[in-house]
């Protein structure tokens, strides 16, 4: 049995908008495994947001367009999530059950009108609990476990009432409620203080430790990532440039916009009056891209007739190490 | 020290009254910034750094005058002259605020979207009627420059602009009336990493070429120790280390610092955050501050004299400032390198 949970193939999701088709995901294939962690970088407008939210299948109905294949692996088979109904019973009851969803603005996953307590427990209400006491139980013991004070008190108080930091700890213990096998969490710390942020990432990886769940982390933090992840992908409009082990994305990195995002960080005693790295220009937007390689435009190795060609095809530099870029492709390398 | 001190802010205090019921009724205050005293010198970086909620703005905006101060002084170092800035009148701060800017986080919200760049950028030169006409362009043009904005852009308007251009807009808004202080209030954080750079270099260049004097408020530790001269920590209101960057990141004294150095992710798999330890808890509510040390409840060090008795800010080391009261004997963690 392998301990695949979720198995991304060629992953499309396009926006239809009035300027034209934005490829906000192009092409995206990626695995998660139990009790690992994946970590998703890249900058801002990168797709990193949209791949979760088609994982979830909260992408708008009306204007989006979702492609590929989306596995969900069982001991029995597996289920294309990428084929089901968005709004179908199948799809609202593997949400939260098999797959759960945490955001850095944890007021998106709450209703300010009811109490948090409520909101936990709803969701063991819709997936077959009956008995409330049993259900309030659950929903302190949780609240406990991550960490909110005085819980049984905690539990009748609205979202406004707690801190922002406490906010993002009932998120996770809502998310968590129904033991899912796939936690996808987009920018979860971002907005908290890196005090509260280190307990919310200790928090993480002690409950991962102790269910087993496999997480896709999305952040654009380097620092983040390389405290999270055990994989990383690094996207850049809409694709995956570069995938590895955390040593190997960190230490030997080969994507130019790996390279170039892991200089332009300041990092302590070495930058001392100096200039960072940079990159030139910022992310485009990805409407009618044109088939070449997605950071062509601001990339420093660029080849022309080469990198604005075609995209560039997956190169495997060591077992589970691939980098898309023509530099690497065997037919330009230069000895 | 004076004669290259810029700015020297002492004693500074702003309580913010909290007003309950329909009469408005005072019921108490929220000392956002609570005697706080350092100084800049001329040409230098002060880096601000403390969690959210600690005060950093509302002392920025304190020293720009744009809110009032409950109490303290602002002195300001200009062409051999002193003025208290928290003695002039509003009018006579108008024509002061020249001398200094600030620029903010949110490169979207601080721009008005209906007013093209050039508008925006000649703003404080057209306010304290600096420049008209074609030295006025001339002006806009030479701050778009600086910024490396293209001057063919100065008739569009900000929504046709990256958020690292938005940022270059502001801070060529700022420039324009050749400040000799800028207050930058988060104003790379919401960048991404690599236009984030880019801002930063630019902010060292304008630095090095015109003299600027940054008062640097952010969050990300690396990104201040990157920028600062000197580095100042906030803590409900109240200061409670400063010293020179190097020092404090590698030898701070208030575990209040150690805590947020040991807290921050660093971009290097070998360096991980530690398992256990770091500070519990959050920033207490400042209506209702903890007695004694502030940070009492969440200190691992922490002993009875710290619930009852508040420690003053006393130099530990030539250039380093602590307040606690176990600042010399604490043998607190730094960052190595
Ligand atoms: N509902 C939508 N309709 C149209 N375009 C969208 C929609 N949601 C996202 N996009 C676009 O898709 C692209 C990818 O956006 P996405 O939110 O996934 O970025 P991200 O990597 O999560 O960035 P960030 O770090 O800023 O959160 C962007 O160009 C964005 O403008
Ligand atoms: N206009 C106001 N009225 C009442 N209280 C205020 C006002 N402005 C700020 N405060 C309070 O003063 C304290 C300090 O706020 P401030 O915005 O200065 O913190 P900060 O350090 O800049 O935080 P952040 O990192 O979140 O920007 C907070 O408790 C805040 O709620
Ligand atoms: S004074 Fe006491 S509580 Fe405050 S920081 Fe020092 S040791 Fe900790
Ligand atoms: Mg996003
Ligand atoms: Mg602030």
């Amino acid at each position: 049995m392998s301990d695949v949970v979720l198995e991304v193939k060629d992953l499309h999701t396009y926006f239809e908008l009035e300027e034209g088709t934005l490829k906000a995901v192009n092409g995206v294939s990626f695995a998660i495994k139990k009790n690992r962690t994946l970590g998703i970088v890249g900058e801002s407008g990168c797709g990193k947001s949209v791949t979760a939210q088609s994982i979830m299948r909260i992408t708008p109905k009306k204007t989006s367009s979702v492609s590929g294949q989306i596995m969900l692996h069982h001991d029995f088979g597996a289920i294309d999530i990428a084929q089901l109904d968005e709004d179908g019973d199948q799809m609202r009851d593997l949400r939260g059950r098999e797959i759960a969803m945490i955001f850095q603005e944890p007021m998106t996953a709450f209703s300010p009108v009811h109490t948090v307590g409520n909101q936990i427990m709803e969701a063991l209400f819709v997936h077959g609990e009956t008995d409330k006491k049993t259900a309030r139980k659950r929903a302190i013991a949780l609240l406990d476990e991550v960490g909110i004070p005085a819980p049984e008190r905690r539990i009748d108080e609205y979202p406004f009432q707690l801190s922002g930091g406490m906010r993002q700890r009932s998120m996770i213990a809502m998310a968590i409620i129904l033991n899912p096998r796939l936690l996808i969490a987009d920018e979860p710390t971002t907005a908290l203080d890196v005090t509260i942020q280190a307990q919310i990432l200790r928090l993480m990886k002690r409950l991962q430790r102790d269910n087993g769940m496999a997480i896709m982390f999305i952040t654009h933090d380097l620092g983040v990532i390389a405290n999270m992840a055990d994989d990383v992908a690094v996207m850049y409009l809409g694709k995956i440039v570069e995938f590895g082990s955390l040593h190997q994305i960190f230490k030997e990195p080969k994507h130019p916009y790996t390279k170039g995002l892991l200089r332009s960080i300041p990092k302590f005693g070495e930058t001392d009056g100096k200039h960072l790295a940079t990159i030139k220009g910022t992310v485009p937007v990805p409407l009618n891209p044109p088939d070449a390689c997605p950071f062509a435009s601001r990339c420093s190795e660029f080849i022309p007739g080469k990198c604005d060609a075609r995209m560039p095809d997956a190169v495997t530099i060591s077992p589970g190490h691939t980098v898309n870029c023509v530099l690497y492709e065997p037919t330009n390398i230069q000895t | 020290m004076s004669e290259t001190s810029l700015l020297e802010v002492r004693g500074l205090t702003k309580y913010f009254p909290i007003e309950q019921g329909l009469l408005r009724r005072v019921v108490g205050h929220v000392r956002a910034v609570d005697q706080v005293s350092f100084s800049i010198n001329r040409g230098r970086t002060l880096g601000l750094v403390g969690e959210s909620g600690s005060g950093k703005t509302t002392l920025g905006r304190c020293v720009m005058r744009a809110i009032e101060l409950t109490a303290g002084e602002i002195i300001f170092h200009h062409q051999g002259e002193s003025t208290d800035l928290a003695q002039l009148s509003r009018r006579e701060m108008r024509e002061f605020r020249k001398h200094l800017q600030m620029i903010f986080q949110d490169p979207y919200s601080s721009l008005d979207p209906r007013k093209t760049v050039f508008d925006i950028v000649s703003e404080p030169l057209r306010i304290n009627k600096i420049a008209s006409g074609k030295a006025l362009e001339q002006r806009v043009r030479k701050a778009l420059e600086l910024v490396g904005l293209d001057v063919r852009y100065m008739k569009r308007y900000p929504h046709a602009f990256s958020g690292g251009q938005r940022q270059r807009i502001g801070i060529a808004r700022a420039l324009s009336i050749n400040p000799q202080l800028i207050i930058c209030d988060e104003a790379v954080s919401a960048l991404d990493v690599s236009v984030q750079a880019q801002i930063l270099n630019l902010l060292k260049d304008l630095q090095d070429e015109l003299g600027l004097t940054y008062l640097f408020i952010a969050h990300d530790l690396s990104v201040v120790e990157h920028v600062s001269n000197d580095v100042a920590v906030m803590y409900v209101g109240k200061l409670v280390e400063q010293a020179p960057t190097r020092l404090l990141f590698s030898r701070p004294r208030h575990p209040y610092t150690e805590a947020l150095l040991s807290a921050i992710p660093r971009p290097d798999p070998d360096q991980p955050l530690p398992e256990s330890g770091g500070v519990e808890g959050e920033l207490p509510d400042p209506a209702h501050p903890p007695s004694g040390c502030y940070f009492h409840p969440r200190c691992p060090y922490a002993q009875q004299i710290c619930r009852e008795e508040e420690p003053p800010l006393l130099e530990v080391a030539p250039q380093q400032v602590a307040a606690c009261h176990f600042a010399d004997e604490l043998e607190l963690q730094g960052i190595e390198d």
